[in-house]
């Protein structure tokens, strides 16, 4: 089978870009991967992106960035899968050029989210909770998460500052990555503090929206620039899948089967176990979904994946670091951008870039982004 | 939003219909186009009772757009007596009423949105009650 390697990465700052549009954030991370390609000019660009036909009032992406980041009359299409967006067009161009039909593919993942208000915001995410039997009550992504979290409280004896540790070690690891939304470390009493948004959630549960744009080019190795110094880092596993849309149609709802099932798949694919890889990065858009995340992976039993967070043993210099550069909760959630953040993070890990959050000899990483509540789950397994 | 679409629910909304299915008799609420227990078509209707208990709740602080006059509100998983779990708010609850997971609820007919578009469709449909006692 053809190998596919990572060529390029880049990424805009993560926060409110008030002056800088859709397309330009697009650009601007375009224009950095292929820099760092050393010029390796792109045939397919597959965009992760959620919300600009409701926010932007754009759609039709392809044309729009191709066009405005001078790659004009190449193939270009958007991926949607929520939240998920950025890490399915991950995977479409990882399939395309693994297909042989496209030399060299730019991932893109865009969102410009603060043009409107948090409220209109809000009301726009719910289009990934589903709409006649969910919406129709008044819920929210965010009170999705409150209620697998209330449940979860119930069947098992999670103690009261169980999922704080989550938020607090993202802010730490935040704080060393210039691109990140917070850089500074919050701490367990600012955490136990802050208001109630969607009981039992607080506001440090819950990532905050915000703009970025990531782009990775992926090509085969044959293709990489001559004199290119580092080994390149290749695609060994990925996979997609989906659960039910609406909360109340799954069957286990703490399951998070389809979280589960393409770690399993992403794994098998290049004959490693999920144990055998040297970080998580994983989706916490809340805290409950790092939880259930780790549990679906199999690094915790069902009911013990808040054990984890104790001890250090999810830090950058523990047996399993998580959120390396942040994650959602510090770095930030640019919607449908975020998969393409997590593989670009996860490429300056294993490049031994990442600066004072490098995890030494970091050689192997399990990347995985939700779309809603783990209705669709992408996972991918990237080596050095 | 569109008239046909809330029209399409009113069965579903207004009397809680949903299907058993005739290959495996499970009861399906909200109504599927295929069985997820067996596979088989499902296309049977079947009337719930309305009466479950509380399977998860939050109460939400920032509501929506169309739902601002019910802030805070609480929302739960209601599994029905008949098995499948639906999503709906709470209503009828009292001021010192504390909601549980486990408590009997009932479904009655509410306004569940006023739509803010020159429409102004008034959106009825079915919530949960705590069982009077």
């Amino acid at each position: 089978m053809t190998e596919v390697v990572i060529a390029g990465i880049g990424q805009t700052p993560v926060g409110e870009h008030m002056e800088v549009s859709l397309r330009t954030l697009a650009a601007r991370a375009i224009q950095a991967a292929r820099a760092d390609a050393g010029g390796l000019r792109p045939q397919a660009m597959y965009i992760g992106n959620f919300l600009a036909s409701v926010l932007s009032g754009q759609s039709n992406l392809g044309a729009l960035f191709t066009s405005n980041s001078g790659l004009e009359g190449i193939e270009g299409v958007t991926v949607e899968a929520a939240g998920a967006s950025g890490a399915a067009a991950f995977r479409m161009a990882y399939l395309a050029v693994l297909s042989g039909f496209v030399d060299t593919a730019i991932v893109v993942g865009a969102e410009k989210c603060t043009d409107v208000t948090s409220q209109d915001l809000e009301t726009a995410m719910m289009q990934s909770v589903e709409y006649d039997y969910e919406v129709s009550g008044g819920l929210t992504l965010t009170a999705q998460a409150a209620l697998l979290t209330q449940r979860y409280m119930h069947e098992y004896d999670l103690p009261q500052d169980g999922l704080a540790e989550f938020s607090l070690l993202a802010h730490a690891n935040a704080v060393h990555n210039p691109n990140a939304m917070y850089r500074r470390a919050i701490s367990p009493a600012v955490y136990q503090r802050a208001g109630m948004v969607s009981t039992p959630l607080n506001m440090f549960d819950v990532a905050p929206y915000a703009d970025g744009a990531a782009a990775v080019i992926l090509t085969r190795p044959g293709l990489l620039p001559k004199g290119a110094a580092r080994r390149p880092v290749r695609v060994v596993g990925s996979s997609l899948i989906t659960d039910s849309l609406a909360l109340h149609d799954r069957h286990d709802l703490l399951a998070f089967r389809a979280a589960e099932l393409s770690v399993e798949r992403a794994c098998r694919q290049t004959g490693i176990l999920p144990g055998d890889v040297d970080f998580f990065e994983l989706f916490d858009a809340f805290t409950i979904y790092a939880l259930l995340s780790l549990e679906a992976a199999g690094f915790a039993r069902h009911g013990e994946g808040w054990k984890l967070g104790r001890n250090g043993k999810l830090a950058l210099d523990g047996e399993l670091p998580i959120s390396v550069m942040g994650g959602l909760k510090g770095r930030g959630r640019p919607v449908g951008a975020t998969g393409v953040y997590q593989i670009v993070e996860a490429v300056q890990q294993l490049r031994g870039q990442a600066g004072e959050n490098q995890i030494p000899g970091a050689r192997r990483a399990l990347v995985q982004a939700l779309g809603g509540a783990a209705s669709t789950a992408v996972t991918h397994v990237l080596s050095v | 939003m569109e008239n046909p679409r809330h029209w399409r629910l009113k069965k579903q909304r207004y009397g809680l219909v949903g299907e058993e299915c005739p290959h495996c008799h499970e009861k399906l609420f909200p109504p599927r186009d295929v069985c997820p227990h067996c596979g088989g078509e499902a296309k049977e209707e079947f009337t719930f009772s309305g009466q479950g208990e509380v399977y998860s709740f939050t109460t939400m602080y920032s509501a929506p757009a169309g739902y601002e006059e019910y802030a805070p509100y609480t929302v739960a998983l209601v599994k029905l007596e008949e098995g499948p779990v639906l999503t709906a708010q709470l209503t009828d609850l009292g001021d010192d009423e504390e909601v549980e997971i486990g408590m009997p609820v009932e479904m009655v007919t509410r306004r569940l949105r006023s739509d803010g578009d020159d429409s102004g469709i008034l959106i009825y449909g079915y919530k949960f009650r705590p069982v009077m006692k």
